[in-house]
């Protein structure tokens, strides 16, 4: 229990000091398209991560569902960028991202059962909530190419899809 | 399969042309009126909702789901049937009964419809 506040703690505190720093100087293109796939990749990891561990059909579906949407959507935005001749740059927001990531994956390697069930799900509520903020209030307003804008509002729209579905399984979980 | 119409009918083929004429008229006009029947309602499938939601529909008629998202849907109805949607794809579904059927998706749990089906 203690374990999964800390981490979701520490990817909101990260995620909120990635997105407040990124917010004084508007994203380029070029880095909020490795935001966004980076974000993407993230999940999909996650995902992976859940099906290999849970023994909980509603996650184990939840985490195909996740793994199905975002590598579909992160597919587009390559085929995006290389159409509009893109290179995806590095940048704070995209490290910080990786960064929470990667711990919250340690910490959650460490629970099993119905624990990290539990703990992946909570997870999922917390990051897409961040991700969908991130998209709605600086990503989408920032992004200048029009079809860029429309790939992020879709996103936007399929992740807030996410949110909904994974505060659903949440409730389910208790 | 049995001989239909004249003139590839063999032996009575004068006769038959005779005989069968009415009876195709008869036919083709039962297949005309029963087409301008049967409608086709076109339900989009776009950036995760279904529209329109709702609809009505009659015996016959068929539903269109118009998938203009870069995600794979599905029409379920809980313990029933299942359609597949696939990306950018036109999937059809002849209404066989009467009955009203809730659908989601599958994927995204949040995507309903519903379509109200009548007596013809």
């Amino acid at each position: 229990m203690s374990v999964r506040k800390y981490s979701l703690a520490l990817v909101l505190a990260l995620l909120g000091a990635a997105t407040a720093a990124q917010a004084a100087d508007k994203p380029t293109d070029p880095q909020i398209a490795h935001i966004a796939y980076t974000a993407g990749t993230i999940d999909v990891a996650a995902a992976k991560q859940a099906i290999a561990k849970s023994r909980n059909k509603v996650v184990v579906s939840f985490a195909k569902d996740m793994l199905r949407d975002h590598e579909a959507v992160n597919k587009q935005a390559l085929a995006l960028v290389g159409k509009l001749n893109v290179k995806p740059e590095d940048n704070a927001t995209s490290r910080a991202l990786s960064d929470a990531a990667g711990k919250t994956k340690a910490s959650l390697a460490k629970l099993s059962g119905a624990a990290f069930d539990k703990a992946y799900v909570a997870n999922e509520v917390a990051f897409h909530q961040q991700v969908n903020g991130a998209l709605q209030t600086l990503l989408i307003p920032s992004a200048s190419n029009p079809e860029l804008k429309g790939l992020l509002e879709t996103g936007l729209k399929i992740f807030q899809g996410h949110e909904q579905h994974a505060v659903h399984v949440a409730a389910e979980l208790r | 399969m049995r001989c239909m119409w004249p003139p590839s009918c063999g032996e009575d083929a004068t006769v038959g042309a005779a005989r069968y004429l009415p009876l195709a008229v008869v036919m083709m006009l039962a297949a005309a009126s029963a087409s301008a029947r049967a409608e086709t309602i076109q339900v989009m499938v776009d950036k995760l909702v279904f529209t329109p939601a709702e609809v009505s529909a009659k015996v016959g008629d068929t539903i269109e789901w118009i998938n203009r998202d870069i995600l794979t849907h599905t029409a379920t109805v809980k313990g029933g049937m299942e359609v597949m949607i696939p990306v950018k794809k036109t999937v059809r579904l002849t209404l066989q009964k009467a009955e009203a059927i809730d659908y989601y998706c599958r994927f995204h749990p949040n995507m309903k419809g519903r379509i109200t089906v009548s007596a013809p």
